[in-house]
């Protein structure tokens, strides 16, 4: 016993000895923590600070949270800011509520065994994913205008042509169609990472399932949902993430003023406008960094309630 | 038997949804290249028929090919976007698979330092960014979008490839240790193999935003020299909005190079994928 018990600290204190410092793992850290440190972490500080100063006279003065009182409570700025934050929750809602239950159905399907040709409809539908907003914005703007008349003429088609508006010229619809653009853009992303994930369940737990009676729908749901939650959580945090910063489509399509009537205003697009200027408005740095504070604690706060409530319950399996 | 007769109109529902889905993915594209073949009449009389010896007109091209330098705006793209990826790739697994195989202290900070970059688009500092670039007189060179990009494309690399790194077995890697192989050599050896088919994932969600960026061509490199095909595309299609032709055949030019592009690396994804998903 006493002997077992000297052999235990013996080698505790060997492991102890034997690695003080452990240099791999310096090696493996710092390439990436030296390029993102110095182009990510120290410009979004410069950035913060920013937003607590105002140029007044040529030069920099300290205002604390002037910057925020003025986005929040003047007019000029609050009507925007809100317009555009309630936009964006539109935006994101939609995609939520179309883009991944499409993606995870897409996902699912293409993984169903000795199902032919999943490799062409993988490789179809990721395609748009691969295009960059200024084609996306650009062809959908053109499908969707009333000058070329596609739209009109597929919807004859199926009989409904006289459902037809001018979508991205209406003020009611203007930020749907473009959300659902988004969605036909990037639905490859939630289907390539369910994809991966189902493919990776052993076989083994797919054959007891089969024993055991459980195929089809029911299979899915009770075996293959639960195993690939920790994807579907991943997928849910990138689309609210890549929401809350988007800006390019609406740009591309609709310009920075985010038309009809600022209709399709999200975060993204009022950031640029208030830190660049547009038309008779002279651009602001410091609003700018103002706004961009909001849009980095709204995400925060999403990715918290990410990292501390959702993925500390979800299960991982190690196969 | 009947696992035979139930599952023939399952695949042919699959198939429908599939199809389906792939038309709706694929019709914009093929439309806009159809009709950049067109003349301007054709374009509009009828835009749903494949050209047709009547109204073939390459007038579109000509436009686009006498205006802008396509061919160099797309090699500074293909630059940038290889160089970044590779960075990206090769640093994010490495720390990675630091944060998670060992356990040191402040593990779990640096997990969230390094997580902290999903959340924050890098476009928020781009005022310093920018500062950064004229006082290291870097800008209007491809290395400074080189080095924003590796840095944009680092946090989420390091985060999904941790998650799949997890999944590795502790016992191949303690077998590994036991014949005496190095960290080293187990990372780019053992893990790195095992990870792949993530790895083929991270790539292409880090190449899409990289390739198809307009912010940073735009403040960093907008030089002609530097110009991206993105941002060249851009421009372009600001200059010529009531020209359809010209339109159409830039789109058409944007979107044919990366679509070939994406064929070629899209079987190694693919085969990346299936061949040997963690297990």
């Amino acid at each position: 016993m006493a002997t077992k018990l000297m052999a235990t600290k013996l080698m505790a204190a060997e492991t102890r000895a034997k690695r003080p410092i452990r240099w791999h793992v310096g090696v493996f850290l710092a390439p990436a923590v030296l390029v993102y440190t110095a182009f990510m972490i120290l410009p979004l500080f410069g950035t913060l600070q920013l937003s607590l100063f105002r140029n007044i006279e040529q030069s920099q003065v300290f205002v604390g949270l002037g910057n925020f009182r003025t986005l929040f409570g003047d007019p000029n700025w609050s009507v925007n800011f809100w317009n555009a934050l309630r936009n964006n929750v539109w935006f994101f809602i939609i995609h939520m509520l179309v883009q991944n239950p499409i993606g995870i159905l897409l996902a699912a399907l293409l993984s169903s065994p000795r199902l032919r040709f999943t490799a062409f409809y993988r490789t179809a539908i990721f395609v748009p994913t691969i295009l960059s907003f200024v084609i996306v914005g650009f062809a959908w703007k053109l499908i969707l205008s009333p000058i070329w008349g596609v739209a009109p003429h597929l919807m004859d088609f199926v009989g409904l042509k006289s459902f037809f508006t001018p979508w991205l010229g209406k003020e009611q619809y203007a930020l749907t169609a473009l959300s659902l653009v988004s969605v036909w853009q990037f639905v490859g992303i939630p289907m390539m990472l369910i994809y991966a994930a189902l493919l990776s369940i052993p076989d083994e737990v797919i054959e007891a399932a089969e024993c055991d009676g459980v195929t089809g729908m029911a299979q899915f749901w009770k075996i293959k949902l639960p195993l690939i939650l920790p994807s579907i959580g991943i997928i849910s945090i990138l689309t609210f993430v890549g929401n809350f910063n988007a800006f390019d489509l609406i740009y591309t399509a609709q310009g920075a003023l985010a038309g009809p009537n600022y209709s399709t205003d999200i975060l993204g697009t009022f950031l640029y406008r208030a830190f660049f200027g547009f038309q008779l408005q002279v651009g602001d740095p410091n609003m700018g960094a103002a706004i961009a504070t909001i849009m980095f604690l709204i995400i925060l706060a999403g990715v918290c309630v990410y990292l501390f409530l959702v993925q500390t319950r979800l299960r991982r399996y190690q196969f | 038997m009947s696992t035979a007769t139930r599952s023939l109109p399952r695949a042919l529902g699959a198939h429908a949804i599939l199809l389906t889905y792939t038309a709706i993915a694929l019709f914009p594209v093929i439309l806009v290249v159809m009709n950049s073949f067109k003349s301007r009449a054709g374009i509009f009389g009828a835009p749903l028929t494949p050209p047709t010896p009547k109204t073939l007109d390459l007038i579109g091209y000509t436009t686009v090919f006498g205006q802008g330098d396509f061919i160099h705006y797309f090699q500074n793209s293909l630059v940038v976007t290889v160089a970044s990826l590779f960075f990206v790739l090769l640093f994010g697994a490495m720390a990675a698979f630091a944060l998670s195989e060992y356990r040191f202290r402040g593990n779990t900070m640096m997990g969230l330092y390094l997580a902290l970059g999903i959340m924050i688009p890098i476009r928020l500092g781009t005022v310093a960014i920018l500062q950064l670039m004229v006082a290291t007189g870097l800008v209007n060179t491809l290395t400074a979008l080189i080095l924003v990009y590796t840095a944009q494309g680092l946090p989420l690399a390091i985060f999904i490839l941790s998650e799949f790194m997890k999944q590795v077995s502790d016992d191949l890697k303690n077998a590994g240790r036991i014949d005496g192989l190095s960290e080293y050599t187990i990372f780019f050896r053992l893990v790195l193999p095992l990870v792949r088919p993530s790895m083929a994932t991270v790539a292409v969600f880090t190449m899409i935003p990289i390739w198809n960026d307009l912010w940073f061509p735009l403040i960093l490199a907008p030089s002609e020299d530097t110009k991206t095909v993105t941002l060249g595309a851009q421009l372009f299609l600001g200059q010529f909005v009531t020209n359809w032709n010209a339109i159409l055949a830039a789109l058409s030019l944007a979107i044919l190079p990366v679509l070939i592009l994406y064929v070629i690396f899209s079987r190694q994804l693919i085969r990346g994928i299936t061949s040997g998903a963690v297990k």
